[in-house]
């Protein structure tokens, strides 16, 4: 319990004193100014600038940049779903595994250009090498650029004044890969290489085991793509398990990077925002409402997995160490807890331990972190445009009672405004409800779900929060790979993903254009402790709120079907 | 002069109210309800929660009793919202009415030739006057139409409009010629040219403005609103996707309760009330006399950032007056002020009479100069430039500007003279010079006069946020000393209408709003690019058409009165909103386990109120929900209790009071009603 507490401060300490100047780098980077990697790096970029040809890196208005983020996205979604489709035909598959098929060809290609991935799939029994570091990887990178891109550009939209342009996508997307995305996860893979994750094109090596049975151990170039998918929030893992595996995690070291790099990206932002708006308390409370959130999160599913299942009290199970069904026992109910936290606050998705193992009240924290919107911490880019929503909306909402028209950062929060951040919100409660409630009486789709009850409809619940926000990671029990639930997610994933970034692009646009006016007494405060109050039960409340219902069916019935001795 | 207020209406005036819930019936019309979109949602489901009522009735369903009576309490829902609205209305209307009895049609004298030909008219209805017809109007007549006098000098008793009993005057040219319809002449005659089409006229606007039915919603309410169907619709697919989670469950949510909890999640209070609150801010706005011409100019008046006062009638009174008497050496206090006196005595002008009054109060019973000393009184002329008086024992007594005092005197400024002089003029106020038998005796300081309390009120509004800035012919010198002693933050000396115009638009560059008042032809341009521009209604008919707001007092303070409306406006619709929306937590603890104690019996632990039944629960969320609407009413008419403070604590102490008190009211009152329905065995 000590060592567990001092393990989760440690690791708030490396986190802030990581992220506080990576915020400052990177708003240098997205403003165009110098910084410690331009001598080596300027000279690429004015080159890829150079071949893209003229006026390709001039600012655009906010629907150039949606209309170019599509583009882009859409072309990326062509390549990958061509490659998932032919890899029988492409190289670099030794063991000679068969095409996708269409539908797990159509979802997975979504879940890697959304940022999710989701994996409807088993990484080492169905994708071969150049499907994996081509397809896979590329999508790691760019979906992940994508993300940062859209939130600087929202960003500049609070920022600026009296402007057209929120930036240019492409020079966004060059400078995220570049200067970001590519050092920080060349050192992490290195330094995974050290750890013993496998880096090689070589074939799967067979083993005899002590027992004399032979095994056929996966490997391959497995450390370049870990690093990119926990510093991307993307999550996908090189092996099944994900993160559990011993070649993909092998380390207490390798396990504290790994979470380190989960929130890297999406806490830098809020550093990067309040250098960006020139006013570092803004970013500093917003960061202590993640922040907070996030502690509370972390508290709850700690507690209850150290408790453990009272039911097994009575019985000759040792449960010292907590529950610690589906947890690998080299990270205890500790770490476990503090990645779980972490991976479903940022909308990363890879685990190190299995969800549906988890204790009903911390799986009803895991589920609510995915369904407020993927907002604490949440993915790469798309926490932070996530979260300025719920600040447009608290604002809005409590602003009108220190008897002003709302406004934020000195722009007015008007009609069109809220129209927009309407709609973007209207996602969420599309994606996990609607959806999920026809995954609860389709027949083809209920009978994917593995468990009766409650927690049959928590692993509903979870495969759908878990696609709408963008995070991939799953409670197993679920049979993804059903068509019915490939295409449905699929469609989710789209909506949790686009149906979000345009409105708020569209925000950033129209706010992009407004004078901003100067604060004063009668300002309505936004970086004190009470905005961040205010801030954090708007997310709890708007987005708590509305999933209420169905939780307490899920994970909340499951609880007290638990507390009156009944498990599911 | 006195002031009689305009009547004002008890919240529930006893005809008002039947009128009220008259309209509350007739607004259930579909084409009606459907302009408040979570209410009539509310309504259909109260259509659908009835007809399965009819039908579990007719098939003697058990469930009937309780379907019933949600149905029931839907119904009365819809029915206690309009009702909040249609009394709004009806405190408006009533308001309007009393206006329009001004208004009722007269006859008038149309002239039919040039404007000098008074013989030359017809006699028409004041219904039938256009636009730029002249009209002669003679004492004792009501005056037709809004219109601008272009001959003539009357009084004209304002009183219907304004409430001011004195008589003011009006004539032709400079900025005292625009007339109000409804007025009446009390002496003289005037030739007026009509400048309003009927219906237009101020007051037609006046009553549209209270009458709901012309209203235009404002930017705030209209983007409240936008959210207010968004979460209606959320909480539609939260309602509407629950029983395909309940079935998964192996349990199914009758209808009604469905409904009943769709009902309790929308935010049906501020729904319920929005309109009724944006009605009486308009309401507030006529009862201080001020015509908005558009709702959005009442809301961006609680935007203000900063405020444009012209210095004098608003800050000082319009007149210098005698503060201080200030004697050379050599000569007594006494003599100073006596022989000012002297010079005073029949000086008519507000500097004269000051300098007497100060005189009176400063010797006090031991006065030894009287009037009838005074001879011969010397006017004041452009070109001795001094006033006084020849006395009866034939000295003369003088006073003036230092330069034509000294002129008169032949004599050249003493040092201490030139100290003195110079000291009143750097702390802005004007030196008078006195003189008798052109001997020197000292120096009068008159001086504007801040108006009491203006000092405090430019600190509260500093703490709002607000920027004062005064608005002066004077030179800088002089300004800066009146700025500093009326507490403003800012002045703008030597101020020309372009100067004027060239701060606003400053200001607004820098994202500021800007409020201004003015009266004059010469400040249209400024009152129309000022966000908030208010026009005095004694100023001419191009102020008034610039601004977006008159005042029918003609009191410049009135700009800090509309500030605070605007602002009550705002936090009234804020307070409400996240009174209704903290609300929905308790709901759900009433509402859930009810809904699902049959497919998980241990839910009940979310039960914390201990309801008594399930049934109970439900209904008497319902009726909570209801009977909220109807509580609120009067503070939705009377508007939030708004105290000037920074934005701070606003909220802190709003959030206190409708943030939890949102949170805990709900748990409180769902539980007093859920005992109050389990005693009568409703459920």
């Amino acid at each position: 319990m000590a060592s567990d507490s001092l393990q989760f401060l440690l690791y708030a300490i490396i986190l802030v004193a990581l992220a506080w100047p990576l915020g400052g780098y990177m708003a240098r980077v997205f403003q165009g100014e110098r910084t410690l990697l331009s001598p080596v790096l300027a000279p690429v970029e004015r080159g890829i600038y150079a071949a893209a040809g003229k006026g390709a890196t001039q600012g655009q208005h906010w629907t150039r940049y949606a209309l170019s983020m599509l583009v882009f996205n859409l072309a990326g979604w062509l390549l990958l779903y061509a490659i998932l489709r032919l890899q029988h035909l492409l190289p670099w598959n030794p063991e000679g595994l068969a095409p996708m098929s269409p539908d797990l060809a159509f979802n997975t290609a979504v879940s890697f250009v959304t940022n999710t991935n989701w994996q409807a799939y088993g990484g080492e029994t169905t994708l071969s090498y150049f499907s994996q570091m081509v397809g896979l990887t590329m999508q790691n990178f760019v979906s992940a650029a994508t993300g940062i891109a859209v939130a600087v550009a929202v960003i500049r939209g609070f920022a600026a004044r009296n402007a057209k342009s929120i930036g240019n996508f492409w020079v966004d997307m060059t400078r995220s890969v570049l200067y970001v995305l590519l050092p920080l996860s060349i050192v992490g893979a290195i330094v995974l290489i050290w750890q013993g994750v496998p880096q090689t094109l070589g074939a799967y090596v067979p083993a005899t085991t002590l027992e004399g049975a032979n095994q056929l151990i996966a490997q391959g170039p497995a450390a370049s793509q870990i690093a990119i998918k926990q510093l991307g929030t993307n999550g996908g893992g090189f092996f099944n398990v994900n993160s559990s595996h011993p070649l993909e995690n092998p380390t207490q070291l390798s396990n504290l990077l790994q979470l380190v790099y989960i929130l890297l990206i999406p806490a830098a932002f809020c550093f990067l925002f309040g250098h960006m708006v020139k006013d570092r308390r803004q970013g500093v409370a917003i960061f202590a409402a993640m922040g907070i959130l996030f502690v509370i999160g972390l508290a709850i599913i700690y507690g209850s997995e150290l408790r453990g299942n009272m039911l097994y009290d009575a019985l000759p199970i040792d449960q010292v160490a907590g529950n610690m069904e589906g947890k690998e026992v080299r990270f205890g109910a500790g770490l476990s807890a503090l990645w779980a936290e972490a991976t479903t606050a940022a909308s990363n998705g890879s685990v190190n331990s299995m969800h549906d193992s988890y204790m009903p009240l911390s799986g009803l924290v895991l589920l609510l972190n995915m369904q407020v919107g993927e907002v604490i911490f949440g993915g790469v880019g798309a926490g932070f445009y996530g979260m300025l929503l719920f600040v447009v909306l608290t604002v809005f909402l409590a602003g009108l009672m220190v008897g002003r028209t709302p406004e934020y950062l000195g722009k007015k929060i008007e009609a069109k405004e809220v129209k927009l951040a309407v709609l973007a919100f209207l996602s969420m409660p599309i994606g996990i409800l609607v959806f999920g409630a026809l995954a609860a009486v389709a027949p083809s789709a209920v009978a994917a779900v593995q468990d009766p009850g409650p927690h049959g409809l928590s692993e509903i619940l979870y495969a759908y929060s878990s696609a709408t926000g963008n995070n991939g990671s799953a409670f197993a029990g679920f049979g993804a790979g059903a068509p019915f639930h490939t295409t449905l997610q699929g469609v989710a994933m789209m909506l949790g993903r686009y149906a979000f970034i345009v409105p708020m692009l569209a925000i950033a646009g129209t706010l992009a254009a407004k004078t901003p006016a100067p604060a004063s007494a009668g300002t309505f405060p936004t970086h004190g402790p009470l905005f961040v109050v205010l801030l954090m039960i708007v997310v709890l409340i708007l987005g708590g709120l509305t999933f209420f219902p169905a939780l307490a069916l899920g994970p909340i019935a499951e609880h007290v079907a638990m507390l009156a001795g009944q498990t599911f | 002069m006195t002031k009689h207020k305009r009547r004002d209406f008890s919240l529930f005036d006893g005809a008002l109210a039947a009128h009220a819930a008259q309209s509350a019936v007739a607004k259930l019309d579909p084409r009606v309800l459907y302009r408040n979109p979570v209410m009539f949602v509310t309504g259909v489901v109260a259509v659908l929660t009835t007809l399965i009522f009819v039908r579990d009735l007719a098939m003697g369903a058990a469930t009937a009793g309780i379907v019933g009576q949600i149905a029931f309490w839907l119904w009365v829902t819809v029915l206690f919202a309009n009702f909040a609205e249609a009394i709004a209305e009806g405190r408006g209307k009533a308001r309007a009415d009393s206006l329009r009895a001004t208004q009722s049609e007269t006859e008038c004298k149309r002239l039919r030739g040039k404007p000098t030909d008074h013989e030359e008219f017809e006699i028409v209805s004041s219904r039938a006057l256009r636009k730029d017809d002249l009209i002669l109007v003679t004492a004792g007549e009501l005056i037709a139409a809004d219109g601008e006098v272009i001959e003539g000098v009357a009084s004209v008793d304002e009183s219907a409009i304004t409430g001011e009993s004195a008589p003011v005057i009006r004539e032709s040219g400079g900025d005292r010629s625009a007339v109000t319809g409804g007025t009446r002449l009390v002496s003289d005659w005037l030739v007026v040219r009509v400048t309003a089409e009927p219906g237009k006229s101020f007051l037609d606007r006046m009553i549209a403005m209270v009458e709901g039915a012309e209203r235009q919603k404002t930017p705030n309410e209209i983007a409240l609103n936008i959210l207010l169907v968004g979460m209606t619709i959320i909480f539609l697919m939260v309602v509407v996707t629950l029983e395909p989670f309940a079935l998964f469950s192996g349990t199914s949510i009758p209808v009604a309760f469905l409904v009943a909890l769709l009902v309790t999640l929308i935010p049906t209070t501020i729904g319920g009330l929005l309109s009724a609150i944006g009605i009486a801010g308009m309401d507030r706005l006529v009862k201080a006399n001020v015509i908005a011409k558009s709702g959005r100019a009442v809301e961006a008046a609680g935007d203000v950032d900063t405020l444009l006062l012209d210095k004098t009638g608003t800050i000082t009174f319009g007149n210098r007056m005698a503060d201080a008497f200030m004697p050379v050496p050599g000569v007594s206090e006494r003599e100073l002020i006596e022989t000012a006196l002297l010079a005073s005595f029949p000086d008519e002008t507000p500097e004269g009479k000051s300098i007497v009054e100060l005189a009176r109060k400063m010797l006090g019973s031991q006065v030894d100069v009287h009037q009838e000393q005074v001879a011969n009184f010397v006017p004041f002329s452009a070109q001795t430039r001094l006033s006084g008086a020849d006395l009866t024992d034939g000295s003369e007594v003088r006073k003036g500007a230092s330069d034509a005092t000294l002129r008169y005197a032949g004599a050249t400024a003493s040092l201490d003279l030139k100290r003195i002089v110079e000291g009143i003029a750097k702390s802005g106020g004007t030196p008078l010079v006195v003189a008798r038998d052109k001997r020197i005796l000292g120096v009068v300081h008159l001086k504007d006069i801040i108006k009491p309390g203006i000092r405090e009120r430019f600190a509260e509004l500093r703490r709002m946020g607000i920027r004062t800035v005064m608005i002066t012919g004077d030179n800088p010198l002089t300004a800066a000393a009146i700025a500093a002693e009326a507490g403003v933050d800012d002045f703008l000396a030597e101020a020309t209408p372009e100067r004027k115009l060239e701060l606003i638009r400053k200001e607004q560059n820098e994202g500021k709003l800007v409020a201004m008042c003015g009266d004059g032809s010469n400040d249209a341009p400024a009152l129309a690019q000022a966000d908030i521009g208010v026009a005095m209604n004694s100023g001419t008919p191009a102020a008034k058409e610039a601004g977006n707001l008159i005042d029918l007092d003609s009191d410049p303070t009135k700009l800090i009165e509309v500030v605070l409306v605007g602002k009550q406006l705002l936090i009234s619709r804020g307070a409400l909103t996240t009174f209704s929306i903290a609300n929905d937590v308790a709901k759900y603890f009433a509402i859930l386990p009810a809904l699902f104690i049959t497919a998980y019996p241990g839910l009940q632990s979310l039960n914390i109120m201990d309801l008594s039944s399930p049934a109970s629960a439900i209904l008497s969320a319902v009726i909570f929900n209801a009977l909220v609407i109807l509580a609120l009413i009067p503070l939705a008419l009377r508007g939030v209790r708004y105290t000037p403070a920074t934005a701070g604590q606003l909220l802190r102490r709003n959030l206190l009071i409708y943030g939890l008190g949102g949170l805990i009211v709900p748990f409180v009152g769902i539980k007093a009603i859920d005992m109050a329905v389990s005693a009568l065995a409703l459920a």
